[in-house]
């Protein structure tokens, strides 16, 4: 009826087109690589098969797939623990340009040449190591490389500024007036800090905290480079998988898994932190209003 | 008397180079509502933050009674604030916001619903107590902040320009309410306002800053008759000055050469001796405007001029009279303001219009000289009529008749 047309799909379609080439397809092709029988040198069968599925319940594989969320917990955990004090600085200071501009910096070097750059800070012959022995706090060089620790570190190297940013986004349209008032009706700075910031920089948390922790959840490069045989994560495990073990089943399987359970998880994660703060217990049947049935609010809340 | 007197003496803080407190001493009593009053940037938000414990003075010193409070954080001083925007949590709802301040002690929770709900009560916000700030309106918002910053039963409460962003009726009527519930706890109130007519109507004391000091301090009463200074008198509702030498003193009336306004009489004690400059300051109600010559009259002020600017607002009408040739004394330029209370309505009787010919009377006694000695202010004998109008335009707004009276306490 309306005179007027809406060509606002049509010019969608460009973005539709790179979505399907480049996202829907591979998928299309994974899943359906994962219910088939794997080839004889790598490839597929095309027949119908469940065992690639069955293989998962492999005790190694799930102990990887522990070990992974177990990782990505505490890189992100870490991770979050160095980036909110460093989006806070960056957004209470005079030069936010230049200290963002200092975030970004890493970016403009190939990820693998930096994580090459951890190597040559922590080997055995590495920056760290001489200037232990040359202090004399050490005689033979400590083995820094090579174990999950070593993962870790160079995971929320890696990540850091993916948490910084969106904190850093947050924090600055959050009214510090705020925090005053929470010191003058008695909270310490850090209760301030706790009780007043934490709650109204939520959406910024909860970003940072999907930047990093799916990311880090598919690590491959760096456990591969930095880790040892006991830090192999899933991402190293599925790349085994296409091209060493020849499982393309397999690899299309666990690959499948890992993103339904990602994406579920990023689900359930992102409508929970939107719902209110469970702060105060509402009164079941508390007609609103009425003088002395306003809400009751748990004690054990905070 | 519940609430504690506060002292600063000696206060200065800079900025950087900006000296924003220059030696600022005041003197606040308990239970007393104090008011800081003073133009745009002249350090009250200042002086309250170094109060509340927001900033460090550079020197000088803070006391609650009596005990010495710089150096301490803001939680640990027994007074509250009310931010300018409020400063409510968000995240939280009315009730949350209110019981803050318990929650931080660790109250239990039983004890803290009677009390929120007592102080909700106080600021009547009873059935708003689920609704989040966003959902509330600007004066509901203002009433969730008093009861937040009165839950802790401060001794002193610090107010900064709470009532600027509400329109002007809220502010009337949240003003009055401010005013009953100081009644009503009897703790001190320190109100930071840069509105007169605020801090005339509620306050105990007004305390006059300028430029990082404290020009005058005194009740309502005192600042408003009595001003100290050329610039409290004009900073407070609207004014006539004159300036000139003291030509003869007998007993406390002394004759003063005011330039363009010529030979004048006020009533001075003791503080305007034979050849000494002065400042006289006359408000506009203390003026009679007349169609025909006043009585004579030993101590009469007469002054004679055209109607020149009515500004009529109900209650009263405003006029700007500016002198008439062959006046004596009086230069062609120079200029009056008066108020004229319509105290009857009287339609018959021709009123004073525009291009009238009047005269203004006024008795000595209702002259005061606010500066002695003061050389440099010649300027303001003159006032452009644009400064006058626009003066006038302010003290309607203002919404309130200047309260000769203030309010008995
Ligand atoms: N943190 C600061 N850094 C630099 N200058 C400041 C700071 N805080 C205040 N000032 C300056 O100190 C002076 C006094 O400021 P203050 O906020 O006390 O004024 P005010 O009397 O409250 O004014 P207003 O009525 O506009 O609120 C102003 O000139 C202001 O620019
Ligand atoms: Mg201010």
């Amino acid at each position: 009826m309306s005179a007027k047309r809406n060509y606002g799909s049509l010019y969608a379609a460009p973005q539709g087109l790179w979505l399907l080439l480049f996202f829907a397809a591979p998928l299309v092709i994974i899943v359906a690589y994962s219910f088939m029988e794997k080839g004889l040198y790598g490839g597929v069968e095309p027949r119908l098969s469940l065992d690639a599925y069955r293989a998962l319940a492999n005790p190694s594989l799930l102990l990887v797939a522990f070990r992974t969320l177990l990782v990505s917990l505490v890189a992100t955990v870490l991770t979050l623990i160095v980036a909110l004090p460093c989006g806070y600085s960056i957004a209470r200071s005079g030069n936010q340009s230049l200290r963002l501009f200092l975030v970004i910096v890493p970016f403009w070097t190939n990820f693998l040449v930096r994580i090459y750059a951890w190597i040559a800070i922590l080997g055995n012959e590495g920056f760290l190591n001489d200037a232990l022995r040359a202090l004399g706090v050490v005689a033979d060089p400590v083995q820094f490389l090579y174990n999950q620790w070593a993962v870790v570190l160079v995971l929320v190297y890696m990540y850091l500024p993916y948490a910084i940013l969106p904190l850093f986004s947050t924090i600055d349209k959050f009214d510090f007036t705020l925090l005053e008032a929470a010191r003058d009706l008695g909270a310490t700075k850090l209760e301030a800090l706790r009780l007043v910031l934490l709650p109204n920089i939520k959406g910024g948390l909860v970003t940072a905290i999907l930047f990093t922790f799916i990311p880090i959840f598919g690590a491959y490069a760096v456990p591969l480079l930095v880790g040892g045989k006991d830090s192999y994560m899933l991402g190293n495990i599925i790349a085994d998988q296409v091209t060493k073990t020849r499982n393309w089943p397999l690899a299309a399987a666990i690959s499948m898994t890992v993103t339904v359970l990602t994406g579920l998880a990023a689900l359930v994660f992102l409508f929970r932190s939107r719902k209110p703060a469970p702060q105060s217990v509402e009164e079941p049947a508390a007609p609103l209003g009425v003088a002395g049935t306003s809400a009751v609010p748990s004690g054990g809340a905070r | 008397m519940k609430g504690s007197d506060v002292a600063v003496s000696a206060l200065r803080k800079s900025f950087g180079n900006f000296e924003a407190l220059k030696d600022v001493s005041l003197e606040i009593k308990k239970g007393e509502f104090f008011s800081l009053l003073g133009p745009s940037g002249c350090g009250k938000t200042t002086l309250l933050r170094v109060i509340a414990g927001f900033e460090d003075p550079d020197s000088g010193s803070v006391t609650i009674d009596g005990r010495e409070v710089s150096g301490l954080p803001p939680d640990k001083r027994h007074c509250n604030t009310v931010f300018q925007n409020y400063a409510l949590f968000p995240h939280l709802t009315v009730f949350e916001n209110v019981a803050f301040p318990l929650r931080i002690k660790k109250v239990p929770s039983r004890l803290i619903k009677d009390q929120v709900r007592r102080h909700l009560a106080l600021v009547q916000l009873e059935g708003h107590a689920d609704k989040k700030p966003s959902q509330l309106s600007g004066g509901q918002k203002q009433r969730v902040a008093i009861a937040r910053a009165l839950i802790n039963e401060p001794s002193v409460l610090l107010l900064d320009e709470p009532l600027s962003a509400l329109d002007a009726k809220l502010r009337q009527h949240m003003l009055l309410e401010l005013d009953a519930i100081h009644d009503q706890v009897g703790i001190t109130f320190i109100y930071v306002t840069h509105d007169q007519s605020e801090a005339l109507s509620v306050s105990d004391r007004i305390a006059i800053m300028d430029g990082g000091r404290v020009l005058q301090v005194g009740s309502p009463q005192q600042i408003y008759e009595n001003p100290k200074s050329e610039f409290v008198a004009r900073f407070i509702g609207d004014t006539n000055l004159f300036t000139g030498p003291v030509v003869e003193r007998q007993g406390p009336i002394a004759r003063v050469e005011a330039a363009g306004y010529g030979s004048l009489l006020v009533e001075a004690n003791g503080e305007a001796p034979v050849g000494a400059r002065v400042t006289v300051a006359v408000r506009p109600e203390k003026l009679r405007i007349a169609g025909s010559p006043p009585a004579a009259n030993p101590e009469m002020n007469v002054f004679r001029g055209v109607v020149e600017e009515p500004v009529y607002s109900g209650f009263q009408t405003k006029y700007l009279v500016r002198s008439v040739p062959g006046a004596a004394g009086q230069a062609p330029g120079s200029s009056l303001v008066v108020f004229r209370q319509h105290a009857q309505w009287s339609e018959g009787v021709p009123d004073i219009r525009w291009k009238d010919e009047v005269y203004l009377s006024w008795s000595a006694r209702d002259a005061v000289v606010v500066e002695t000695d003061a050389p440099g202010h010649a300027a303001a004998v003159d006032r452009p009529a644009g400064t006058a109008a626009a003066e006038a335009g302010a003290a309607v707004r203002g919404g309130e008749p200047p309260d000769p009276e203030g309010r008995a306490r």
